[in-house]
């Protein structure tokens, strides 16, 4: 583009288009910086009005997400031998002893858990299906294609009743596999759609030339379409634990305890007197945080990945 | 791991298979899997909703009441309501994030420095779990602690405590709508973008030499060559608030009394509540034909503006 284009447009423009942008980004950064900041308040300070911007940093909301507590009488805290760790000494501040972990630790390791399975199943079985829709020929391939599509439009919830009933025939329900599972068929989707968009675009003389060569169409596929395909396949499984991390309405309905993830844990965590808010945010802040690396250090790919789709259809 | 120089057997075995073979094998696990936890649930879901079942009593006899659940649902103006909740959730959280979105795009292209940065800061809160975000904005709504409404008050003199974004009526359907539009304003920004990104340079210069005004290029190039892309973006959008639900039991829960209660929420109750298993069903499938109708309609409409 020579810098003399009609469109592109003046440094006024710019500036204030700049300006503009900036100001709705840092809007946006609001609620995920009160985040980040109650997280290290104190519950007082977290419900202290006018709401504090500078205040002491306690470590208290991070002590308290991942422990159970038990108030002990004065007299009794006396008696206790000097606290061990830091840990115990904040929650002694409050009369408190540490009595156990708490349940975030089990429901974080679960979201990991269901979250990568799903998304490696996803992407796996997507890559497959993928490269088979885009190099032969499959009766009905449009028609299939769109079926797959249609799995998204139905609402959770309409699923959710015979997968429930289901699932409880099998013995699948409140289990890692069940929602590795039901996470993949929901995922599948858009695997399928994402990679066969990225597979199109690799030139079929490579496989050919491969071929001709003496490779089987197997070897052909896993030697040279995979490492062509594999940014494709990256932003691909990005999407999927994005969306399998995030997942609320199965999470809830379908679990109970054992593989039940963060989102349902997260806003049940309570303190004296309702919601630990500091608490909830540490764990709010533990939960987004590997999410919002993801987005900055991968923004590339994510936002390629987002806008693909729109411009193949 | 399988790059070995001599292949096994296995690998010797599969040379043999021819390409439709191969197809199959690789499309048939995705379509099986989505026959099973898709497409079965689907069918057991037509069939309960013409029964009175009730999942937590499995043991109870099941009868087939036809079309009754159907006709029940139909004439409830309790289901009414919620389907007018939702309309209003889906018209407002649209035509917002619409606005919004194609705007900032619109800036963005202006490609002014460091615009990559900002914009991933813009995207990121779509990335993140709605269940969360919400219940944390509970915190942010609350009238005599939250930072929202110190802010308003702030800007416009107001007490913070004299109104209440969750808990009053005129204002709990709002509250919803804001978190909303700021978490999915950048679905629909990133696609106009997209969309702004696919209009080669060349038409702008063309309308330049016939001297069209930079208004009349707007109206006449800009917007028309973004539409399929803003309609697409809208289709995206207007099916997942259909199904809305994280957002909502986090920040209302359908209330206060049932102001908010959009269809999901209310499907839920019918269901894991109240336990009326053959009702929600019926229930359920009357929601998916209705998204599905208005899509197909929908996407005819689409195909035909990308025609012109």
């Amino acid at each position: 583009m020579s810098s003399y284009s009609i469109t592109e447009p003046s440094a006024r423009q710019k500036w204030v288009a700049g300006t503009l942008v900036i100001l709705y980004a840092l809007i946006t950064m609001i609620p995920l910086a009160w985040i980040f900041l109650t997280g290290f308040k104190t519950p007082p300070d977290s419900i202290s009005y006018p709401p504090k911007v500078i205040f002491e940093p306690s470590l208290e909301g991070y002590v308290n997400l991942f422990t159970t507590r038990t108030r002990v009488s004065a007299e009794e805290l006396e008696t206790l031998p000097p606290p061990e760790n830091f840990a115990e000494e904040i929650v002694r501040e409050r009369g408190m002893v540490i009595v156990g972990p708490s349940k975030f630790g089990e429901r974080f390791l679960n979201s990991v858990i269901i979250g990568f399975g799903s998304t490696f199943l996803s992407v796996f079985l997507g890559t497959l299906a993928a490269y088979a829709f885009s190099r032969f020929k499959i009766p009905l391939a449009d028609d299939l294609l769109f079926f797959i599509l249609s799995t998204r439009m139905m609402p959770p919830i309409a699923v959710a009743i015979p997968i429930f009933l289901m699932y409880r025939q099998l013995g699948l329900s409140d289990t890692h596999l069940g929602m590795i599972l039901l996470y993949t068929a929901v995922n599948i989707s858009l695997a399928v759609w994402l990679l066969k968009g990225f597979i199109d675009e690799i030139p079929r003389e490579y496989e050919e030339a491969a071929l001709i060569d003496g490779y089987t169409r197997f070897q052909a596929f896993y030697k040279v379409v995979l490492p062509q395909a594999a940014t494709g396949i990256a932003s691909t499984a990005i999407f999927c634990l994005i969306f399998a991390w995030n997942e609320y309405a199965f999470a809830v309905l379908l679990t109970s305890g054992t593989a039940q993830t963060a989102p349902p844990f997260i806003p049940t965590i309570i303190g004296i007197g309702g919601l630990d808010w500091p608490a909830v945010a540490a764990g709010a802040t533990i939960f987004l945080l590997p999410v919002m690396i993801f987005t900055i250090l991968l923004r590339k790919h994510l936002l390629r990945g987002i806008t693909f789709g729109a411009v193949r259809k | 791991m399988a790059a070995r120089a001599t292949p096994p057997s296995v690998a010797r075995r599969i040379k043999g298979l021819s390409d439709r073979a191969i197809a199959w094998i690789f499309v048939g696990p995705t379509i099986f899997l989505l026959l099973a936890i898709n497409i079965f649930p689907l069918i057991w879901t037509i069939n309960l909703s013409f029964t009175n079942y009730r999942a937590n009593r499995p043991n109870r006899e099941v009868d087939y009441i036809g079309l009754r659940n159907y006709e029940r649902i139909l004439t409830d103006s309790d289901i009414w309501l919620s389907m007018q909740a939702t309309a209003h959730f889906l018209f407002w959280t649209i035509v917002l994030q619409v606005l919004i979105g194609f705007t900032l795009a619109w800036l963005i292209n202006r490609k002014f420095k460091g615009n990559d940065l900002w914009t991933t800061i813009i995207v990121l809160p779509m990335m993140l779990s709605p269940a969360v975000v919400g219940n944390f904005w509970t915190f942010l709504y609350q009238p005599q602690i939250g930072l929202f409404n110190y802010i308003v008050a702030f800007f416009t003199g107001a007490d913070p405590s004299s109104f209440e974004m969750l808990g009053s009526v005129s204002l709990a359907p709002w509250s919803i709508v804001i978190v909303d539009t700021w978490m999915w304003t950048p679905f629909v920004m990133l696609i106009c973008l997209a969309g702004l990104r696919s209009i080669p340079d060349y038409i702008y210069e063309a309308a330049e030499i016939d001297r069209a005004s930079k208004f009349r290029q707007f109206w006449t190039i800009t917007v028309p060559m973004v539409l399929p892309f803003l309609m697409l973006a809208v289709l995206f959008r207007g099916i997942e608030n259909f199904k809305m639900f994280d957002l909502v039991v986090q920040l209302t829960g359908g209330g206060p009394g049932s102001v908010t209660e959009v269809t999901s929420i209310n499907l839920k109750r019918e269901a894991f509540e109240k336990w009326r298993t053959g009702y929600a069903s019926a229930y359920a499938i009357i929601l998916f034909v209705t998204v599905f109708g208005l899509a197909s309609i929908y996407v005819k409409a689409l195909n035909k503006v990308k025609e012109r």
